[in-house]
């Protein structure tokens, strides 16, 4: 893993090293070299960790207080929010927490697509990012049913009858996953038993999605491969951890500003209402991270296909390494495809606005024409557009575009060196 | 390659990796199998319903199986609607004579066979239910017309014990 070997200084740690290599990893860490032109998309990947790590510590400390039961669950949070020292705070840092770890995931992916970051030699990286995010959603998902209220229990609803789409034995499934006929106390006790569970395998997850990217090393806004260690690159500390520390801080503003100021912004009213299996709430919406998916489901007028469809949409993302045919990996040069990536972009949040709306009219046809472009991007624009597109020069190092990208290679290693 | 004899340690392996998977199985089995439904939710299969308050016009919904069953009592008008629809117009055909074995009386899960909402009284185009989540209309017989459900919603195992008391389950 590492570039260069390491040897503790002190004669202990050279004894414990030699047993346990931890401080050579430590070293790798701090050591371990990085394109010099990382810009602030960058630092989402460290922002998302300590949403992890957020969310993993204010949900445990909510289970304490927490009762997974039908009857008691409703109870428990108001519980919490009323009576246990400090529970509003936790609890309002979980559930915001949640819409943050998404927003910062979604930037995450963003920043991939546009930077071509998904590109031979990172495609498993890649990979193990899209098992990431489909976890993270499940996790999202399972926790917004525990409060027990009516968003909880008839997006239960709706999600798990998802299942009974399958042909032949998806009455079966959805009976297994509610353990009855209908979401009920079964239900909870599970979705609460893996809502506990998934962050840590997220955790796991997000080792080898690290692991996995110290290996070839990161991507840059550049694109192109850095030798390393090279002039090209500096040291992960302190040059990185000081610009993500920057960039985390200010995340933490927009977070704040959510627990504090509008902590039920970006909630449904009707979860403060108890869960109620008789009345379904006139307008079911998930959470606005799992909207575009949800006007993809609901722009299919057939339901076996809907459910196709919606998981399509995610699953294609993981074989977006072999769809996208161009070797170029920035979209800096790519003039095409940055156009096609910005519509993309408008896309995505065209159907989450429509996902938001009413099935019909307008919405319903807005929502059609906005999923059949979304697979054609994936399908048909990509593929074809590696193919035919005429791309910019790429530059020969990282540093040559930054000093004039002047063709007389002695003029730049003087000006090189004047700047060091 | 040359060709492969099997010889007495293939044969070993084989059964082994078979007795493993057998194992294996019976050991997994009983982890999946604890989340289907338990012993004490069948327990609470039938239920009975006293409809004696119930006028022409009227729907009550009471709760089976932690699911809502419609309970509807059709005016005249509702039942000519629902026998005069003709066959090729519906979506899952199914006769009304079988859907209400006693015509006055419509009994049905409140369930809408897209994804499990509770369809609304009285609405959409055909008169008779709406599902709110996802825009699908029934009719006065509970059959779908229009929208993303496939079926038409379920109707249960059900017998009038009395006049006034129906047995659903």
């Amino acid at each position: 893993m590492s570039d260069h070997e390491y040897t503790p200084k002190s004669k202990f740690g050279k004894w414990f090293n030699d047993r346990l290599p931890l401080l050579s990893l430590a070293s790798h860490l701090t050591d371990y070299p990085t394109p010099k032109n990382l810009n602030y998309w960058w630092t989402f990947g460290g922002i998302l960790t300590f949403c992890l790590i957020t969310q993993i510590v204010t949900g445990l400390t909510l289970a304490m207080h927490y009762i997974a039961h039908a009857d008691m669950a409703f109870e428990s949070v108001e519980h919490i929010m009323r009576d246990v020292n400090y529970g509003w705070l936790i609890r309002y840092i979980h559930a915001n927490g949640a819409s943050m770890f998404f927003l910062a995931v979604y930037i995450h992916i963003f920043r991939s697509l546009f930077y071509g970051s998904y590109k031979s030699p990172r495609e498993i990286i890649w990979i193990i990012g899209i098992i990431i995010y489909l976890l993270m959603m499940a996790a999202a998902f399972m926790g917004y049913v525990l409060p027990w209220g009516q968003m909880s229990f008839w997006g239960a609803t709706v999600i798990t009858n998802l299942f009974s789409a399958i042909p032949l034995v998806g009455e079966g499934i959805v009976t297994w996953l509610w353990g009855g006929y209908s979401v009920d106390n079964p239900t909870l006790t599970r979705f609460f038993t893996l809502h506990y569970l998934i962050p840590f395998l997220i955790l796991g997850l997000v080792v080898l999605h690290i692991w996995a990217l110290h290996i070839p090393g990161n991507n840059n806004p550049v694109g192109i491969d850095v030798k390393k260690p090279s002039k090209d690159t500096v040291p992960f500390h302190p040059y990185i951890v000081i610009k993500d520390g920057f960039a985390l801080l200010m995340f933490m503003i927009v977070f704040a500003f959510f627990v504090f100021y509008a902590p039920n912004i970006l909630g449904h009213a009707d979860n403060y209402i108890e869960a109620n299996p008789l009345v379904t709430p006139a307008h079911i919406v998930p959470e606005w991270y799992l909207l575009p998916f949800y006007a993809i489901l609901r722009s299919v007028p057939d339901k076996l296909l809907g459910v196709i469809a919606m998981l399509s949409a995610i699953l294609i993302l993981a074989a977006l390494p072999w769809l996208d045919t161009s070797k170029i990996r920035s979209a800096v040069f790519r003039p095409l495809y940055k156009q096609f990536y910005w519509i993309l972009v408008a896309d995505v949040l065209i159907l989450g606005y429509v996902g938001a709306m009413p099935a019909e009219g307008l919405y319903l046809l807005i929502a059609r024409v906005a999923t059949a472009y979304y697979f054609l991007h994936f399908l048909v624009i990509l593929p074809v557009l590696g193919l035919k597109e005429r791309t910019l020069p790429l530059p020969l190092s990282i540093t040559e575009p930054v000093l004039g990208g002047s063709p007389n290679i002695a003029m730049a290693k003087k000006k090189e060196s004047k700047i060091e | 390659m040359s060709e492969k004899k099997t010889n007495r340690r293939d044969f070993l392996f084989t059964a082994t990796y078979a007795v493993g998977a057998v194992g294996l199985g019976a050991t997994v089995w009983p982890m999946i199998d604890q989340m289907n439904p338990d012993a004490s939710v069948k327990a609470l299969a039938s239920t009975e319903v006293d409809v004696s308050a119930v006028t022409p016009g009227k729907t009550i919904t009471v709760l089976w199986r932690g699911k809502p069953v419609f309970i509807r009592r059709r005016t005249q008008d509702e039942i000519t609607d629902a026998k005069e629809v003709k066959m090729e117009d519906l979506k899952d055909p199914e006769k009304d004579e079988d859907r209400a074995k006693n015509p006055e009386w419509l009994v049905m899960l409140g369930v809408c066979t897209h994804l499990g909402c509770v369809p609304l009284n009285d609405k959409g185009d055909y008169n008779g239910w709406f599902c709110p989540c996802h825009g699908s209309h029934y009719d006065t017989s509970g059959r779908i017309r229009k929208g993303p459900a496939p079926t038409n919603m379920e109707v249960p195992k059900y017998e009038f014990v009395n006049t006034n008391t129906i047995k659903i389950g």
